[in-house]
């Protein structure tokens, strides 16, 4: 059977007919992008997705409230925190329990971290998929230091598991707020060096700014969420503007691109947006380890919880956007329904109509500035 | 920890592998430096004619073995620069992965041999054992000969590349267009590499590769101009000669248009080689082997060879052109020829002295591609469009003025001499002063990140 995705490819024209992925070195894990391309103009990108789908939401409805946990931070491996995060608040509200303080401020801390692994992720492969290696490697070593952090606290680097319905699993272990302050203090002079070495390199900036610009309105109909609506002059962030958890009690700002260096909505803006956040994290962290308050890590919730026939559902801001989780409960040990609303999906859809005219070049600047994760567009 | 699930090497293997490395990392090169330093003024024919005459006793105007003489001379030369070229390539490729790890805080290969030497050794062996994979749609024939046209282009370079005083296989009249000649030969097979490789991300590449070679052959050879009407001369030696020893004498500093001429020159053979920022032809990120996606084994060890080879070549050339090349500082034309004596063989002391003009030719050269190297670690690609506008709005305009505004330099340094001075000394202090202010702001970026640090522990 021939793939459905192939018919809207037109097939009695002049150009030719690329498959970019999925097995390729810039698709940040298995996409496929079908481009027609007139030499190096595209004449536009189909994504094609659907190559890392592993039922993820199908597998919430067969095993119980808490042993779904493990599975959601597969949803997003680079940034499992925020799943975990997402998935913990929506049964929370299911079964009408909130965490204790100290719990929500670990996953401030827990979360703020993982987005700035996340961040240097995102920035990192931008700059390889650009042509300087360097800045990749340059960044990965400092995710590794939060990768430690975050193992030092949960045990885990990637897939976290650490949030649980309730709180989360284990107390800051002894010194580790020492640790993470002498990371933060060195992170603040990385982020200059970053700009030096790559962010405002003249090259770098030509090949990003003012190129596939996403409007404004473009962003909001397409449901753009996170740093990718930010970085097209949007100003809206859940942590400020629909606060959950401890965010209430944290003083930071919300990057909002205008144009750094070219036109609104260009792949610089959404590159740089995400620079900067990484310098707010910082700061959230540093002031959640400072309030922190003490007590209970976890609210009491039974081991097989049943919640009453209903629905939940919540939003978090993770590292690639809005984040949303909807359960429905038929009053059984398992979720009747559990869906997950995730960023990279909405990001992809926007690819099409910002890749016509773009040159091959641009494609891959393209899919690096939106942070598309395969994972999290597929589940 | 279980100290016996992992055995430290003994201390008198680790002993060995230093000294094999040792051996290798100074004799192969040794090796090749002796091969260049004896067999370049050896091969020249009165030099081979003086052998005939005074070793076999014969007559070399009449005696028929003579041209054999010549032919021997040659093949063995040709060996001996090839593997030159081939064997700078492989240590180049270690080289720019220890560099890489350098800036990249990283290790890079540390196992083959004492500090991973040998590495270039192992991948070469492991490539040869690959299976030479022709793709089944392929154009078998061109997707073979591909390859040989990108060495053939590489090795001919090596025939007119001066390495020291009277050391160069073949001082041409036209060397310097010899060599921009014969590199265009890489295009062609790198065009039908990717045109026979039946792979869509190899004709990308292909054709990136054709547009960029071709289009920066243009300001490249408008930069070599400058030295060219300076020195007025094509040949290689000849344009070294032209120059001095001392920086101020270089070509890079007596005239405006040639610091000029210089880096346009310089961006323009990165641009040929496919370096970055210029490596769009490969770009590992966009088409994700460029021309060579479908090469495998032995065929895709040669494209390698070419270019790190290539480093070689590049850099050499520009020291020849605007970097004084081999001009010992204080020694002039007159010193040389006292020191080669009559003709006959020549003496001890002038051999010395080949080899002394030999290792400073090569330490500006390899200065030279530490540079390339270290540029290819920072910067990122830039498009294809960008490219283009680069060199035909900005590089060939720009190599035109340089050419226009030399002939009418030359014009006033015909009468007034002294101007080449003064303006060899103002520019090779304002060069000194860039370099320190680099050199401190450099210093300055380090401490802010607290400093830099150095580890041997794992070297």
């Amino acid at each position: 059977m021939e793939k459905l995705i192939l018919r809207r490819v037109d097939r009695n024209n002049e150009e030719m007919l690329l498959n970019f992925g999925p097995q390729h070195p810039s698709t940040h894990g298995v996409l496929n992008f079908l481009v027609e391309t007139d030499g190096e103009v595209m004449k536009r990108a189909i994504p094609d997705i659907g190559y890392l789908h592993r039922s993820l939401e199908k597998i919430g409805e067969m095993v119980g409230y808490p042993g779904f946990m493990p599975y959601t931070d597969r949803i997003d491996y680079v940034a499992a925190m925020f799943a975990n995060e997402g998935y913990a608040l929506a049964v929370e509200r299911l079964l009408k329990i909130e965490a204790p303080p100290r719990a929500q401020y670990l996953r401030a801390i827990s979360c703020e971290l993982c987005r700035i692994a996340s961040h240097l992720v995102s920035v990192g492969t931008m700059a390889t998929d650009i042509g300087a290696v360097t800045p990749l490697l340059h960044a990965i070593r400092e995710r590794e230091t939060v990768n430690d952090l975050i193992e030092a606290l949960c045990g885990a680097r990637l897939t976290y598991n650490y949030h649980r319905i309730g709180g989360v699993a284990y107390d800051l272990p002894a010194g580790w707020s020492d640790r993470a302050l002498r990371f933060l203090d060195h992170f603040d002079t990385l982020i200059q060096e970053w700009d030096r070495l790559i962010s405002f390199n003249e090259i770098y900036v030509r090949r990003l700014a003012s190129v596939a610009v996403i409007t404004r309105e473009d962003a909001i109909d397409y449901g753009l969420v996170g740093p990718n609506l930010r970085g097209s002059g949007v100003d809206w962030d859940l942590r400020r503007d629909a606060p959950y958890g401890a965010y209430r009690d944290f003083a930071f700002a919300v990057p909002v691109a205008h144009g750094y260096r070219g036109t609104e909505g260009d792949c610089f803006d959404r590159y740089y947006v995400r620079v900067q956040e990484m310098a707010e994290s910082a700061k959230i962290v540093r002031q959640a380890l400072e309030k922190i308050p003490a007590g209970e890590i976890t609210a009491k919730v039974p081991r097989k919880p049943k919640p009453e026939p209903g629905e939940a559902q919540s939003r978090v801001e993770s590292a690639r956007g809005e984040m949303a989780y909807y359960v429905v409960s038929d009053g059984t040990e398992r979720a009747w329904r559990v869906r997950a609303r995730t960023g990279s999906f909405l990001a992809m859809g926007i690819i099409e109509k910002v890749s016509r005219g773009l040159m091959v070049a641009d494609l891959v600047a393209l899919i690096a500035s939106l942070d598309v994760v395969a994972p999290e567009t597929d589940r | 920890m279980d100290k016996t699930a992992f055995a430290f090497p003994k201390k008198s293997t680790a002993r060995l592998l230093v000294a094999a490395t040792l051996a290798v990392a100074l004799g192969l090169p040794g090796a090749l430096f002796a091969g260049v330093l004896f067999l370049t003024p050896l091969t020249q024919r009165p030099m081979l004619d003086a052998l005939v005459r005074d070793q076999l006793g014969r007559d070399p105007a009449t005696w028929g073995g003579t041209q054999l003489v010549y032919a021997l001379a040659f093949v063995v030369t040709a060996f001996v620069l090839f593997n030159f070229g081939a064997i700078f390539g492989g240590i180049f490729s270690w080289l720019e992965r220890r560099v890489a790890g350098r800036m990249q805080s990283r290790i890079g290969p540390n196992r083959v041999g004492a500090a991973g030497f040998l590495q270039w050794l192992a991948d070469a062996v492991k490539l040869l054992f690959k299976e030479d994979l022709v793709p089944a749609d392929a154009d078998s024939l061109l997707f073979r000969i591909a390859p040989y046209f990108v060495v053939t282009g590489f090795a001919l370079t090596l025939v007119a590349l001066p390495f020291g005083e009277s050391l160069i296989l073949a001082d041409l009249g036209v060397g310097i267009f010899y060599i921009s000649a014969v590199t265009a030969l890489v295009v062609v097979g790198i065009l039908l590499c990717g045109w026979a490789s039946n792979s869509k991300w190899a004709l990308f590449g292909g054709m990136r590769s054709a547009a960029q070679v071709v289009s920066y052959e243009i300001p490249a050879g408008l930069a070599i101009m400058t030295p060219v009407l300076m020195a007025g001369t094509l040949s290689m030696q000849g344009i070294i000669r032209a120059q001095g020893g001392w920086p101020w004498e270089w070509f890079l500093f007596r005239n405006p248009a040639a610091l000029v001429a210089f880096f346009i020159f310089f961006t323009a053979q990165l641009a040929e080689g496919n370096r970055t920022p210029f490596d769009l032809p490969e770009a590992e990120s966009e088409l994700v082997a460029g021309y060579m996606t479908e090469y495998s084994g032995f065929r895709f060890a040669l494209f390698f060879l070419v270019e790190w080879g290539n480093l070689w070549v590049m850099a050499a050339v520009a020291v020849t052109l605007f970097l004084g090349g081999w001009q010992i500082p204080g020694l002039g034309a007159a010193q040389w020829a006292a020191w080669r004596g009559a003709s006959g063989f020549p003496p001890a002391l002038w051999w010395v002295m080949q080899l002394v003009s030999l290792l400073w030719f090569s330490l500006k050269t390899l200065t030279l591609v530490g540079v390339i190297m270290w540029i290819r670690w920072t910067l990122p690609r830039i498009r294809v469009d960008q490219m283009m506008n680069l060199c035909w709005k900005y590089l060939v305009p720009a190599a035109f003025a340089c050419f226009l505004f030399t002939l009418l330099w030359q014009l006033l340094v015909g009468t007034a001499p002294g101007v080449e001075v003064v303006t060899g000394v103002v520019l090779f202090v304002l060069g000194v002063v860039v370099l320190a202010l680099f050199a401190r702001q450099t210093r300055q970026n380090i401490a802010l990140v607290a400093g830099d640090k150095v580890d041997f522990s794992n070297w």
